[in-house]
């Protein structure tokens, strides 16, 4: 019967544990702040959490003299929380890429039912048509602010060892840096319309071999000189860009592949949208470019958070075992004096309480530590990967402060999950047996 | 062996803790089978051994297409055994996330890929009808089609008519039995001639060649011989074996290899710590048992391997429950996925670098406390001093 009570308890604390976890883990910010201080108040405030500190005191007065055990949690957490972080930071870098090349403020128009730039045609004698549509902004000149542009995909030597990476050659319009307020010359100067003269994105050049200031490439049997290089901190870093009148017939190219356009004030693109498709000659589509390059990145982005969540669970349940073996052996270890101090008069809660503490003051060592090393080896971290246009896209990893304090937050739950049972063992130990023990 | 009821009782001395430090060993072997499968599976770049084809694209990039009119002059190339041509269709299944591979052949394109089984009825029912397409299994029971079922595709790169809307009549279902390359069953083929005369925008054109030269002594010169055809024209070509051209794709997308050693190489300190910790502990406690081994006449040395056997046991046993819990775990994804996600399965490669690390893993792990079982001193240990 009594085993059948404690089969029972086991289990209620087991469900408990887990509506607990999944409350931490929706828990905004404010609320864990909340909890933090309500404990430290009842640490600091009531009888039962003066007790609790006094014993957590021994406990953490102990600690170096089992720094063996105790580094299994530091460095078992550490070790999660450094992964999923870098794995998260990936994908946010991507997205963050990829979300910053578009804005509200442009559009970029595709023929009707094409996804990407490299699907899409749009016909020479379509570019004039779209200029004149309404809602686009002009310039000083009073000519409508639309680039169009077509890319092709060339193979360029990898930076790492060489071996060949498909490289997006942007041919631009004379609008096409005017739209783009972001890219600015850091070395160099632009190229020169109707001459064979390229500038390069500084992502780009960190990737590719010979692609410095002042070199010569040979593309399409016909030599390109880099004459300046640029930065915009999104993926046209990653970008080779060329006059397009240029590029087309280098490639022999009669048409383009998309227009884009600066939008004029804020209800430019609804009448952008209606302008298209009034107008029977173009079979055209616009898209804001944040609505383009954010839904480039979606599946990616996806795709790297499940992996890393999947990846951090699994190396969380192995965490959440080894801090179980430490702190059960800590327990063990310790009977005859949690025992005294039962007999003392210190109550369950508070011996509880005491082991949940030591416990969780290690996650906290280990989660930091992993969220440091996170940071410093991977915040910034520069890679590439095969974008949605069939070329490279360099992004670098971010380390935010949300991913800082994600990892914080799982570290917390392991620890809190690895200390309770101990705990709960700590507090019903027969005093009697653990103090005549050993 | 005779011992392995000693190191058995041992090892399941303390419960508790060999019970969790099994399970941590088991998590971080289950980890292990996954990613190393995945990156086997990645990296293997559609080798099939015994497989000799090149593939010869544009020089430029792999977008640009070539004239047709080279198929005849590479089909006559010394040394080319076979050729075959394809196109890239990129058509898509009602929705853009149902994304799968999709091209135009060459009628002969199969029999460069003799790995891909199509019934010979089905391959004659295919080639017979300008409008078939033949898929392969596993993409077959992801969208439940039929043969003779109709597939719609819209396509995102070539029109037809002014409309974007294609559609084919299933002719065949074709399998691949290696289980490395089950990813190869997610291809819909189509005719060429018919995405040739149906589309609006290009014509006589083609995306690459599948070339099998007589001999893998011959591949060199074959594919310089190849790429001379078209040297100095607008239209250049670069021949390279199949496995670097697909090694070169799966590489551009990361370097799953440096992604996998690095979360490996945290797990695996970590669970050197967290074992070594174990023994650490478990030997200590059983100081005064060892003494007692001793003084029945074990001698240093078996009492080394005692120790060292418990732990290399531990180690093992885990890595073996972790990587076959990977190795149901990846097909029932993938089958519960319905086909949309293709994990392979833990590779007999996999097992073996699993299981020799555990191996590894336990006699590190193992080695300092088996030199304190073997030093020590008898009447010390008894007298628990």
């Amino acid at each position: 019967m009594t085993r059948f009570k404690g089969f029972i308890a086991g289990l209620l604390t087991i469900v408990l544990l887990a509506l607990a976890l999944l409350a931490w883990i929706a828990l905004p910010w404010f609320a864990v702040l909340g909890v933090a201080v309500a404990v430290g108040l009842w640490l600091l405030l009531t009888r039962s959490g003066r007790l609790a500190r006094e014993a957590a005191k021994i406990g953490i007065a102990g600690l170096p003299q089992r720094w063996g055990a105790s580094l299994v949690i530091v460095v078992g957490i550490a070790g999660v929380v450094g992964v999923l972080v870098a794995m998260l930071a990936m994908g946010e870098g991507f997205k963050a890429t990829l979300n910053k090349t578009g804005g509200e403020d442009s559009a970029i128009i595709l023929r009707a039912g094409s996804q990407a730039e490299t699907n899409s045609v749009v016909t020479r004698d379509q570019a004039p048509l779209v200029g004149g549509l309404a809602g686009i902004a002009r310039g000083p000149d009073g000519r409508a602010l639309a680039s169009p542009e077509l890319s092709q995909v060339v193979n360029l030597p990898s930076m790492a060892d060489g071996t060949d990476a498909n490289v997006q050659f942007r041919g631009v319009g004379p609008a096409g840096w005017a739209i783009r307020p972001q890219l600015k010359i850091v070395e160099g100067r632009k190229f020169e319309p109707g001459l064979r003269e390229i500038v390069v994105g500084r992502g780009a050049q960190t990737q590719f071999r010979g692609l410095e200031v002042g070199k010569q490439l040979k593309l399409a049997n016909q030599t390109w000189t880099v004459v300046g290089a640029f930065q915009s901190g999104d993926s046209h870093d990653s970008e080779l860009w060329a006059d397009a009148d240029v590029l087309g017939p280098a490639y022999q190219r009669q048409a383009f592949q998309s227009i884009t356009v600066k939008l004029d004030g804020k209800d430019g693109f609804k009448r952008l949208k209606a302008a298209l498709a009034a107008d029977p000659r173009l079979k055209l589509d616009a898209e804001t470019t944040r609505a383009y390059y954010s839904k480039q990145s979606a599946q990616l982005e996806k795709l790297i958070r499940i992996l890393g969540i999947v990846i951090g669970t699994i190396m969380a349940i192995g965490a959440v075992f080894g801090a179980l073996n430490t702190m059960y052996a800590a327990v063990a270890g310790r009977a005859r004096e949690i025992a005294t101090l039962r007999a003392l008069g210190f109550r369950g809660l508070p011996v509880v309480a005491a082991v949940m503490l030591e416990t969780m003051l290690l996650a906290l060592l280990g989660g930091l530590l992993g969220a440091a090393i996170a940071w410093l080896v991977f915040n910034g971290y520069t890679v590439s990967t095969l974008g949605q246009n069939f070329s490279q896209v360099v992004f670098q990893f971010r380390v935010s402060p949300e991913l800082l304090w994600t990892g914080l937050k799982w570290a917390l739950g392991i620890g809190l999950v690895g200390g309770l049972f101990p705990a709960l063992r700590a507090a019903r130990l027969p005093v009697t047996e653990a103090l005549r023990a050993a | 062996m005779k011992y392995l009821h000693l190191i058995w009782a041992a090892l399941f001395r303390s419960k508790t803790r060999t019970l969790l430090t099994l399970l941590s060993v088991v998590a971080a072997f289950l980890l292990f089978g996954m990613l190393d499968s995945v990156r086997v599976a990645f990296n293997s770049g559609g080798q099939v051994s015994g497989a000799n084809r090149m593939i010869t694209m544009s020089r430029l990039s792999i977008t640009q297409m070539l004239p047709y009119s080279l198929d005849a002059q590479v089909r006559a190339v010394p040394g080319v055994r076979k050729a075959a041509y394809a196109a890239w269709f990129g058509g898509v299944y009602r929705d853009m996330n149902n994304f799968f591979p999709n091209f135009s052949v060459s009628p002969d394109y199969l029999d460069l890929y003799p790995e891909f089984k199509l019934p010979a009825a089905q391959k004659a029912a295919w080639l017979a009808d300008r409008r078939g397409a033949i898929v392969g299994e596993t993409l077959a029971k992801r969208f439940g089609w039929k043969v003779g079922d109709t597939i719609p595709l819209q396509a995102t790169i070539f029109p037809t008519g002014g409309s974007n809307d294609w559609s084919f009549t299933l002719r065949g279902i074709y399998r691949v039995e290696d289980p490395k390359q089950k990813g190869q069953e997610q291809i819909l083929f189509f005719h060429w001639k018919y995405f040739d005369e149906a589309n609006d925008y290009v014509k006589g054109r083609v995306g690459w060649w599948v070339v099998e030269p007589t001999g893998a002594d011959a591949a060199n010169r074959v594919a310089k011989a190849v790429d001379k055809l078209s040297e100095n024209s607008d239209h250049e070509t670069k021949t390279q074996s199949e496995a670097a051209f697909n090694q070169s794709f799966a590489k551009q997308f990361a370097d799953i290899g440096l992604i996998v050693t690095a979360i490996m190489g945290a797990v695996f300190f970590t669970l050197l710590l967290l074992t070594g910790n174990t023994m650490a502990q478990a030997v200590r406690e059983r100081i005064p048992e060892l003494a007692v081994l001793k003084t029945i006449g074990f001698s240093n040395r078996s009492v080394l391997w005692l120790v060292l056997a418990e732990s290399v046991l531990l180690v093992v046993l885990g890595g073996a429950l972790g990587l076959a819990i990977a190795a149901g775990i990846m097909p029932a994804v993938s089958a519960a996925s319905g086909g949309m996600v293709q994990l392979p399965t833990v590779l007999p490669q996999t097992w073996a670098v699993g299981l020799g690390l555990a191996v590894l893993i336990g006699v590190v792990v193992g080695l300092l406390p088996a030199l304190r079982g073997m030093r020590l001193n008898i009447v010390d240990a008894l007298a628990g001093r």
